[in-house]
């Protein structure tokens, strides 16, 4: 048991129960998690391998121990991953004791469900949303577990912790439902379902010092290593078998890491050259860019592209 | 441009300790509401460039004529488009000793529901008046919901003395005109601060142009109001969550009560009764993933392990045999109602209180409050969307209830409707 909770002395034979910040955020997630796990049937966590989605599985391990996790995990696989996470994913969700189910962009394609989209500059990033949807309905999950906080993007900064989705993965930002006191509502209809943050009050350094604290095992692109990468837009993307280069970008090697871990094609990196967490912390702590308007694509086609991705039942 | 001043916060590092502190912010626009929390964050560092320089784009584009600060608390398009805030916001900030957590509600009778929803959880109000205007309805009405919400640890800050000479009289006034108000609310903390958002003037720093004011500067009285003893760590309650029986061999006959302790303090060995069966027992462990504690206190969450075999399911209560909640068949509450669907008199809801739901049959109206003047209208028929009123409950199975003065978690509930399941009422037991 960490330290930081144990209840000081004060001043005679008063007791003071002080309580840490990250230890009350992770109480409040627990509460969430459990809360869920009791009112709806059928919960699956979202696991894309990135650091949200390894805290969330951390979190649901604890809420649960020593009982069994009760939720399968699922990835939505793009197809355009990186090597190295697709090894940590299968790590993980085995030392969890878990039930992996992996949801395939390209079985949508090739289903005809969505099209690709053409071009240099083309992402599977929001045909995503389909594919989890279809999933979604073929387990009839109700509450699907995922790691976005209130902090990375201002749609994000309204959402609840329990948010609704309709029949159709719709999220309706004028129709939610208000949270009050600890207390979840998780009554809903046949179709519908719940998307589940329970790190909504988390900001992008608290999930650092927790992974950092808990020592959880973190993919090895966000720690800086050597990589061929080249410059698009101001940013720095890895090179790969699903990203054409345009005329003038030219690939270079740098030493660089990933603040977030997504789709290869929209996911940039930066320069770094922090290789253990607390390195990684430091770097984190001191930046002044947020890590979606650093290193995501899929973020700057709008000003409202999250709002829309969301609706239309994005993550 | 609207920010000047420097910084005197960096961002802590990993492993510093620091207390997670949850405010509400009511005010509208015109009060300076959003630059007050712009400055907020950036002093704190907590504004990032990408996020500044989207800020300053956006108002130029809109023709703001300046960096208008609003647009980082206005999430979504509807309300850029429209200059409104429909919803709660929360934003984030943190100084070497504390994390805070900012419920951002919209200040409009509209919306009553909103900031009754930032209220719930928050440690401190923060409540804004244009010092050339005056306590206004709205002031009122935030402070009396405030009270009604029993947030511990209210701030007035009394904006736009640059406005007025940063006259001591000007505020001298303010402040005992609210008092005045406040007298008739059960308001137990009070700090009044004369501030300039727009200018920085005692919002992180304390300001020059104000020598007569002797009092903290906004953020210091934020970093340093004592917030650790507004729990109640003399109650003990502990609202089952979920029951862990792992049956595998190695933990055969394990049955763990899993839940966030909502008072009071558990320690290994303590008496304890389970509600409703009125068994007692001992409690015989305090687990956590990370191994045994000796003693869990709130808000933790953790799994009790308790001597005897009993029967003990979702939704019980566990608690101390001398000191326990009221097994309640009927309750008695001030119910905010938040849904466009208006009490019906005789109404079947769902109430869902701790772990536990139950139907309730709304009884009685007996009076709706105008939360302007306190009036009671004791000849209501209904309550509608943000209205406030005293309603008497009846329930299907018994709640295990405290007083909401006593209790915040024990004494809150929500209601929701059977046919849309929306979240329709926020209850306190009287």
């Amino acid at each position: 048991m960490s330290v930081a909770v144990r209840p000081r002395m004060l001043r005679g034979a008063k007791m003071t129960y002080e309580i840490e910040h990250l230890r009350a955020l992770e109480s409040e997630a627990i509460h969430v998690i459990r809360e869920v796990a009791a009112e709806l049937e059928r919960g699956v966590i979202l696991f894309s391998g990135g650091k949200d989605s390894a805290v969330v599985l951390h979190l649901a391990r604890k809420a649960f121990w020593p009982g069994a996790l009760p939720f399968p995990v699922l990835h939505v696989d793009t197809g355009h991953n990186f090597p190295e996470v697709l090894a940590y994913r299968d790590r993980m969700v085995g030392a969890a004791g878990a039930r992996l189910i992996v949801a395939s962009v390209q079985e949508s394609i090739d289903r005809g469900r969505v099209v690709e989209e053409g071009g240099p500059r083309s992402s599977r990033n929001r045909l995503q949303s389909v594919t989890l949807l279809d999933a979604i309905e073929e387990h009839d999950f109700k509450a699907a577990f995922g790691g976005a906080r209130r902090d990375e993007e201002r749609a994000r900064a309204k959402e609840r912790i329990l948010s609704f989705r309709d029949d159709f993965g719709q999220w309706d930002p004028k129709r939610q439902r208000p949270e009050l006191w600890n207390l979840y509502n998780g009554f809903i209809k046949p179709g519908e379902h719940v998307r589940v943050f329970p790190l909504s009050n988390w900001t992008e350094l608290d999930v650092w010092r927790y992974v950092s604290r808990e020592r959880i095992p973190l993919p090895s692109i966000y720690f800086a290593h050597e990589r061929e990468v080249f410059r698009r837009d101001g940013m720095l993307y890895a090179t790969s078998d699903f990203i054409e280069l345009l005329d003038g970008e030219e690939p270079f090697t740098e030493s660089v890491r990933f603040r977030t871990v997504g789709d290869m094609s929209c996911t940039g990196a930066v320069r770094s050259t922090a290789t253990t967490l607390e390195q990684v912390v430091a770097e984190i702590a001191a930046t002044r860019i947020t890590e979606r308007g650093e290193t995501r694509a899929d973020d700057r086609i709008s000003e409202a592209a999250m709002e829309d991705r969301k609706k239309e039942g994005y993550f | 441009m609207a920010l000047i001043g420097a910084s005197t916060n960096g961002r802590p590092l990993a492993a510093r300790p620091s207390e997670l502190v949850r405010f509400a912010t009511a005010g509208s626009v015109d009060d300076g509401k959003s630059t007050l929390i712009g400055r907020l964050l950036y002093d704190t560092k907590s504004i990032f460039e990408d996020q500044l320089e989207h800020v300053e784009r956006t108002s130029l584009q809109r023709g703001d004529g300046y960096v208008n600060l609003a647009l980082l608390t206005d999430g979504l398009r509807a309300e850029r488009e429209q200059g409104i805030t429909i919803d709660v916001a929360y934003r984030y900030f943190e100084t070497p000793r504390r994390k805070f957590i900012i419920a951002d509600t919209p200040g409009h009778p509209q919306y009553t529901r909103n900031m009754v929803t930032g209220a719930s959880t928050a440690d401190l109000a923060l409540i804004l008046v244009d010092a050339r205007n005056g306590v206004a309805e709205q002031t009122r009405r935030h402070a009396f919901i405030a009270s009604l919400l029993r947030i511990p640890h209210l701030v007035l800050c009394v904006n736009k003395m640059d406005l007025v000479d940063f006259d001591q009289e000007m505020f001298e006034r303010i402040c005992a005109d609210f008092s005045g108000w406040a007298a008739r609310l059960e308001v137990t903390d009070v700090t009044f601060i004369p501030i300039s958002a727009l200018h920085g003037d005692n919002v992180v720093e304390r300001s020059e142009r104000m020598a007569w004011y002797d009092g903290p500067s906004l953020l210091y009285h934020l970093e340093h109001v004592h917030v650790a003893s507004d729990r109640n760590l003399v109650d003990a309650r502990f609202p089952v969550q979920w029951v862990v029986r792992p049956m595998s061999d190695e933990h055969h006959d394990y049955r763990g009560y899993t839940g966030q302790v909502a008072s009071g303090v558990f320690r290994v060995g303590d008496d304890v009764v389970v509600l409703p069966s009125g068994l007692e027992t001992r409690v015989a462990g305090i687990e956590t993933y990370d191994g045994p504690v000796e003693e869990a206190f709130p808000p933790l969450s953790v799994t009790l392990l308790l001597e005897d075999d009993l029967d003990v399911s979702r939704g019980d209560m566990i608690c101390r045999p001398h000191n326990r909640p009221i097994e309640a068949r009927e309750v008695e509450a001030m119910v905010c109602w938040m849904s466009g669907r208006p009490l019906q008199p005789a109404g079947r809801y769902r109430i869902k209180h701790t772990t536990r739901t139950a139907l309730a049959k709304a009884d009685e109206l007996r009076y709706r409050i105008d939360v302007n003047t306190l009036h009671r209208h004791e000849d209501a028929s209904g309550l509608s969307l943000n209205e406030i009123g005293r309603l008497r409950l009846r329930l299907s199975s018994p709640l295990f209830l405290d007083e909401y003065r006593r209790n915040r978690t024990t004494g809150s509930f929500i209601l929701i409707d059977e046919s849309t399941n929306d979240t329709v009422g926020a209850g306190m037991v009287l």
